[in-house]
């Protein structure tokens, strides 16, 4: 009797998916109509221009790592209920930390290998430490998360344009382009005629398993949750709730940090002036959408990361705006949340009766 | 609550989605076809096909720097039968975060492009590494230096051409414009971002307005004010760069009566156009693009202007009879006719705004250049004081491609 139960509320679960599913798939459809073109040619477009040649796949993975880094990271700060959107200013922390590291030891007697591993470790430091900032802020100052990561964001977008048109700049020339190349020495190893490290693929797989395993196989997971659930509760139970959040802050920035550090290292090397390629806003999407569970987080921000490098291709072959895929990513968001809050109301329902 | 009318309403939804996309299904393919046919010619061979692809920083539709290359490219299909043109516009950080502008010839390349067109300095390292990457696809590099063996920053790819148009001279027709309108005698200048291409172009516009004032009008140099303000990028871009309406209504509002553009937008004679119909006496010079007057012809003294068209099309000709060598051009105006669309890079098109005394000044100037003017000619000071040129010296190419400094009586920022 209970299994059947079970067995019924994964179907009643899974319909109200992949009704949110086929909404946003609508919704974007209506959109298109509306511009004049054609869902399904726009449709294979993407997907043709995401995974149907190995040029698009590498794309595709350049985009998904730091994606799935910083949902990685957010799992965390959700978990304990806070909302990261600082996010973006830690990648770039980690971007500039990075910078700074490989600025230091080019040129230098630091063989490459151990100058790119110290960049990274760098920017792991760049992002814990503009994260905790934020978490200072919000646990000492009594500072809403939200509005000191925003601030933290600007900070660091400011910090940014500065370095790269100030001390940092090219030689008589400050350039939108960013700073100096870095010699190909200092870059993660591609693999040939494409654009992806498999160091960098590594990264993040390494990082969700992370994650997964501490939110899912730890003691420490299981408290930060409480935290989230729950935070004068588990106080009371004896979880020193600050300090972990705290260290969600600080987890939370260092794989945003690494996410930063790739984007140097693996795909623009150098500094740009948004560096951070709003992978963290995208990420916060995707971890809203896998409904904070690690488990999904890879996989749908796979799909996120296909659909901003297949829309490149709506331009080109269209001549429609290749923010459709926003458009498409937003839908999936609000359509998704929208599900859950008729899933709940129909469950309850249910219940009732 | 969430019950059948809601789901009707859904189902609705869904119904009227799926019947439109059928009924949109049918109408033709847009891409099946090319637009021009090679003339039938009788050989063996057959008729060559050449698509390139353009990667544009701004809009398509700029009315500005972009525009012009993107027109540039509608020449080229015009004129050579057999090419297409395919392009990727808002090739920048801002507006493609996340993807590298190598990365977007890659997609251009996919659709078969075998010629790629870089149209900005700031896709200069990715153009440098895509040519490297892909020897056999023809790369166009606008602006760049790359390919110029005397230069700065030679590269020697041996499948790069570099060019550029020598706006030096149209600049110094704008900024000549500018001096012989101006009332309060003050120009300013809305400037991109700093660097060597900026650098030089505004301080032509600053010659050419100092040799009309002094020579036309007869005053002094000293009371000519030059200023320019730079906004950080070649358009706006909210949170990166200056407000460019912001800065233009600054200068009008501080006795700035002419405003000389040298972004690759329209915000210049948007604003003058906006003050002179508050009843102030302003006047703008736009860049860029031919048209760019149209959108306020009453406020408008000229503009200097690209026509990238008859350079592209000598390229893409190359590309497809497999001769395209690499090569360094900066290109002047065809001086017999400076807006001779076949054959002109650099034009000027008087606007409606220029007074008939100013205009005949201007095309009195413009037949000096012609005659062999040279206005990078010493004695000339750099901004700082030091000795760019001494005097009966005149400035070579590499001179003013790489100067250094704003010159000696300019107002404003010269290092970023």
């Amino acid at each position: 009797m209970k299994t059947m139960t079970k067995t019924s509320s994964l179907w009643i679960n899974t319909g109200f998916r992949i009704a949110a599913i086929v909404l946003a798939l609508a919704f974007t459809s209506i959109v298109l109509l509306l511009s004049n073109a054609r869902p399904f040619e726009a449709f294979a477009n993407i997907i043709n221009g995401s995974i149907g040649s190995s040029k698009g796949i590498a794309n595709t993975l350049v985009a998904w790592v730091p994606l799935l880094l910083v949902t990685s990271g957010l799992l965390m700060t959700y978990a304990t209920g806070m909302w990261n959107i600082g996010i973006e200013g830690q990648i770039t922390l980690g971007a500039i930390f990075t910078t700074l590291a490989l600025r230091l030891m080019q040129g230098t007697s630091v063989p490459p290998t151990l100058a790119i591993i110290l960049s990274i470790l760098a920017g792991i430091l760049g992002g814990a430490l503009w994260a905790g900032i934020v978490a200072l802020l919000k646990i000492y100052g009594g500072v809403n998360e939200i509005f000191g990561g925003l601030g933290m964001n600007f900070v660091s977008t400011a910090l940014t344009i500065w370095l790269i048109f100030g001390p940092w700049k090219r030689p008589g020339t400050g350039s939108m382009s960013g700073t100096e190349p870095f010699d190909t020495s200092l870059w993660l190893p591609q693999l040939e005629g494409l654009r992806i490290s498999l160091w960098s693929v590594g990264i993040g797989i390494v990082g969700l398993l992370v994650v997964y395993f501490i939110l899912q196989g730890t003691y420490f997971g299981l408290k930060l949750k409480a935290v989230g659930k729950n935070g004068r509760a588990a106080f009371l139970l004896g979880v020193p709730t600050t300090r972990y959040i705290m260290a969600a802050f600080l987890i939370c920035g260092a794989f945003a940090g690494i996410a930063g550090a790739i984007q140097v290292t693996g795909v623009y090397h150098r500094l740009i002036p948004s560096i951070s390629s709003g992978y963290g806003y995208l990420g916060m999407m995707v971890a809203m959408l896998v409904n904070f569970q690690a488990l999904w987080a890879g996989v749908v921000a796979l799909f996120f990361a296909a659909l901003n490098i297949g829309s490149i291709q709506l331009p080109i072959v269209m001549k429609i705006d290749s923010t459709l895929s926003g458009v498409l990513q937003g839908a999936l968001v609000l359509f998704f949340l929208l599900m859950e809050g008729a899933r709940r109301t129909f469950l309850s329902k249910k219940r009732g009766k | 609550m969430f019950s059948k009318r809601t789901w009707t309403l859904v189902s609705l939804l869904l119904i009227v989605v799926l019947a439109l996309s059928a009924c949109a299904k049918p109408t033709a393919a847009p891409t099946a076809a090319p637009a021009t046919e090679a003339p039938v010619v009788v050989t063996t061979e057959a008729p060559k096909e050449i698509t390139f692809g353009l990667l544009l920083v701004g809009p398509y539709n700029d009315h500005g720097w972009s525009e012009a290359h993107f027109n540039a490219g509608l020449y080229v299909e015009e004129k050579l039968p057999g090419t297409k043109m395919i392009y990727l516009d808002k090739v920048n950080p801002a507006d493609r975060p996340g993807t590298t502008p190598a990365q977007l010839a890659d997609e251009l390349v996919g659709q078969g492009a075998t010629v790629i067109l870089f149209n900005s300095d700031d896709m200069k390292d990715s153009a440098t590494e895509f040519a490297a990457a892909n020897p056999t696809i023809n790369v166009i590099m606008a602006s760049g230096d790359q390919q110029w063996a005397e230069g700065k920053d030679f590269k020697n790819l041996p499948n790069m051409v570099n060019v550029m148009g020598e706006m030096e001279y149209g600049k110094m027709m704008a900024g000549c414009a500018a001096a012989l309108t101006t009332k309060t005698g003050q120009i300013g200048y809305l400037g991109p971002l700093i660097n060597d291409e900026t650098r030089r172009l505004v301080s032509s516009a600053y010659l050419g307005a100092k040799y009309c004032w002094t020579t036309y009008l007869g005053k002094p140099a000293e009371e000519l004010k030059f200023k320019v303000t730079w906004i950080g990028f070649w358009f706006n871009i909210p949170g990166f760069t200056s407000d460019p309406t912001q800065v233009a209504d600054d200068f009008f509002n501080s006795n700035y009566d002419v405003v000389i553009s040298g972004i690759d937008t329209t915000e210049a004679i948007v604003q003058a156009n906006k003050m002179k119909l508050a009843g102030k006496e302003v006047w703008a010079i736009p860049y860029d693009y031919e048209g760019a007057c149209d959108e306020a012809p009453d406020i408008c003294l000229g503009v200097p202007y690209f026509n990238w068209g008859p350079s592209y099309l000598g390229y893409v000709t190359a590309a497809m009879n497999g001769e395209y060598k690499p090569l360094f051009e900066w290109v002047g105006p065809d001086w017999t006719n400076i807006n001779n669309p076949d054959t002109s890079m650099i034009g000027f098109k008087e606007g409606d705004a220029l007074s008939a005394e100013a205009k005949a000044n201007v095309d009195k100037f413009i037949a000096e250049l012609a005659g062999g003017l040279q206005l990078f000619a010493g004695p000339m000071n750099l901004q700082d004081g030091t000795v760019y040129l001494k005097d009966g010296e005149k400035a070579t190419d590499l001179q003013i491609w790489y100067l250094p400094q704003l010159l000696e009586g300019m107002e404003g920022k010269s290092l970023p």
